[in-house]
């Protein structure tokens, strides 16, 4: 039997979808948001010199890079979550930013180590502190070079969100997926929700291009 | 005003510094010269604690760099360096260059460090350079830049590593001549160097320095016409004839 489309489905709903985008995108940039501070923590104790302090930051991103995302949310909703009465709101934008988090503080520490050694020795020789010297003269550099894999670190958060749906958030997904088990259209919703994420995906990657093509010029 | 003694360092198994002594007064000039991996660079970069020692003691203007109870961020005030590979800051303009460190380490006020930095580098010859970035200037402008910005800390002593090797021949000498007016100005100065005819017009004493050691140290009349070692002999026959 041939299946005959019907898109009506799409603008019907046009509310719900718009509400989807929304928390997908909420969730998303909150998790960003957290993720940044724990990035440049983890980042930055990573090449520290005291061993156990590196040792630390390093088994935290070799752990979050080693566990699935999926488990890691399933864990914080059932396991933490129920223990600091987290709803799954909060139990999802604290997994992704702490997922995130790894490999922010990766692309950090990679920012960090690209700066060439002579700024920290010339700024440690004018009698900058190394916290002065991390924050006058490294950094601001290190930010530069990171710009464009945070970018792209933001995309991948954003699509990895869809699982967030596991764990009853309404996102984007939750909400196509509700609506498939009313309307039977599974074809029309779940090609339009690609096409969603798709749009939200490529507008970001085509603003990054913009702003880095700018700041070539400029430099 | 800078006096080291006894120093001995490793890296590995590999002796880089051994048993160096020097004393170098108030307003005294030292070149320090030999070949490629005698230690220069190692044994200048120790006197501001960049690089640390195995033994012995550093005293800059009576502070003890290696002393733990030292602090060496107040000590690296009185002390400038300058790299062979200038490392300005490339996303600070020149004046910033020089008035970073004021403002932040010294507490100086904006303004304040302004107006000095700016005498700095017009002192220097940079008196248009002031909103120039790094990349925008020669090599000679900014090994100025970097003079300039070693001396906004109003340091005690300058060293110097090998201050003009990055250079095109063309601008070797504006910075020689940028030392040369320090010079004038009495300050105390260790500057690794193989200009040879900067090192005799210029400096006290030239000491010399091969496989970690220091050969000997001598006036440069002396050193340069009759030079009382044969590893000297050698290592100025091979330079001075090419
Ligand atoms: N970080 C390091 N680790 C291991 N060995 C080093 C290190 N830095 C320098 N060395 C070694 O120490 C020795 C002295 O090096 P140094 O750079 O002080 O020589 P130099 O006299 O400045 O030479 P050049 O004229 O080439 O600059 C060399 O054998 C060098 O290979
Ligand atoms: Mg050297």
């Amino acid at each position: 039997m041939l299946y005959s489309t019907d898109w009506s489905v799409i603008p019907n709903n046009m509310g719900l979808f718009l509400k989807g985008v929304l928390l997908t995108l909420e969730i998303s940039v909150l998790a960003l948001l957290f993720s940044i501070p724990i990035g440049i923590i983890v980042g930055l104790l990573r090449i520290s010199r005291n061993k156990i302090v590196s040792f630390v930051a390093t088994a935290y991103v070799e752990v979050m890079r080693g566990i699935p995302l999926l488990v890691l949310l399933f864990w914080i909703f059932f396991v933490m979550g129920q223990f600091l009465r987290l709803g799954p709101y909060w139990s999802a934008v604290l997994g992704l930013a702490t997922f995130s988090g790894a490999f922010v503080a990766e692309i950090v520490r990679a920012g960090i180590q690209s700066v060439p050694k002579g700024q920290m020795e010339a700024a440690r020789s004018s009698g900058m502190t190394y916290t002065q010297a991390m924050r006058l003269i490294i950094l601001p550099q290190a930010f530069r070079k990171v710009l464009p894999p945070l970018a792209s670190q933001f995309i991948i958060l954003i699509k990895d969100s869809s699982l967030v749906s596991v764990i009853s958030v309404v996102d984007l997904t939750l909400i196509a997926k509700n609506l498939v088990a009313t309307s039977f259209r599974s074809l029309e919703v779940w090609t339009f929700v690609a096409l969603l994420y798709f749009l939200i995906t490529f507008t970001l990657s085509q603003i990054i291009r913009y702003f880095e093509k700018k700041y070539q010029v400029s430099e | 005003m800078i006096s080291i003694k006894n120093v001995q360092k490793t890296f590995g198994n590999h002796k880089v510094l051994e048993d160096i002594n020097l004393e170098v007064s108030q307003s005294q000039i030292f070149a320090l010269i030999g070949p490629s991996g005698a230690g220069k660079s190692t044994l200048i970069r120790t006197i501001n604690a960049l690089e640390p020692i195995d033994e012995g003691d550093i005293i800059v203007d009576g502070i003890s760099i290696h002393d733990k109870k030292t602090n060496i961020n107040a000590a690296r005030t009185e002390i400038g360096f300058v790299f062979q590979s200038f490392n300005l800051y490339p996303f600070l303009t020149a004046l910033e260059n020089v008035t970073i460190a004021p403002i932040n380490v010294k507490k100086m006020n904006n303004s304040e460090a302004e107006e000095k930095g700016k005498k700095l580098l017009s002192m220097l010859g940079l008196e248009s350079k002031f909103q120039s970035y790094p990349s925008q200037l020669s090599g000679g402008q900014q090994q100025r830049v970097a003079i300039a910005r070693a001396l906004a800390m109003d340091p005690k002593v300058m060293l110097f590593d090998e201050p003009t090797s990055a250079l095109d021949p063309e601008m070797i000498n504006e910075v020689l001549d940028s030392i040369r007016s320090l010079a004038k100005t009495g300050m105390t100065m260790i500057v690794v160097t193989h200009e040879m005819g900067f090192a005799k017009e210029i400096c006290d004493q030239i000491v010399f320095m091969a496989d970690g050691k220091i050969v000997e140290v001598a006036p440069p009349e002396k050193f340069f016409s009759n030079p009382s070692t044969e590893r000297a002999k050698g290592f100025l026959s091979k330079v001075l004839n090419h």
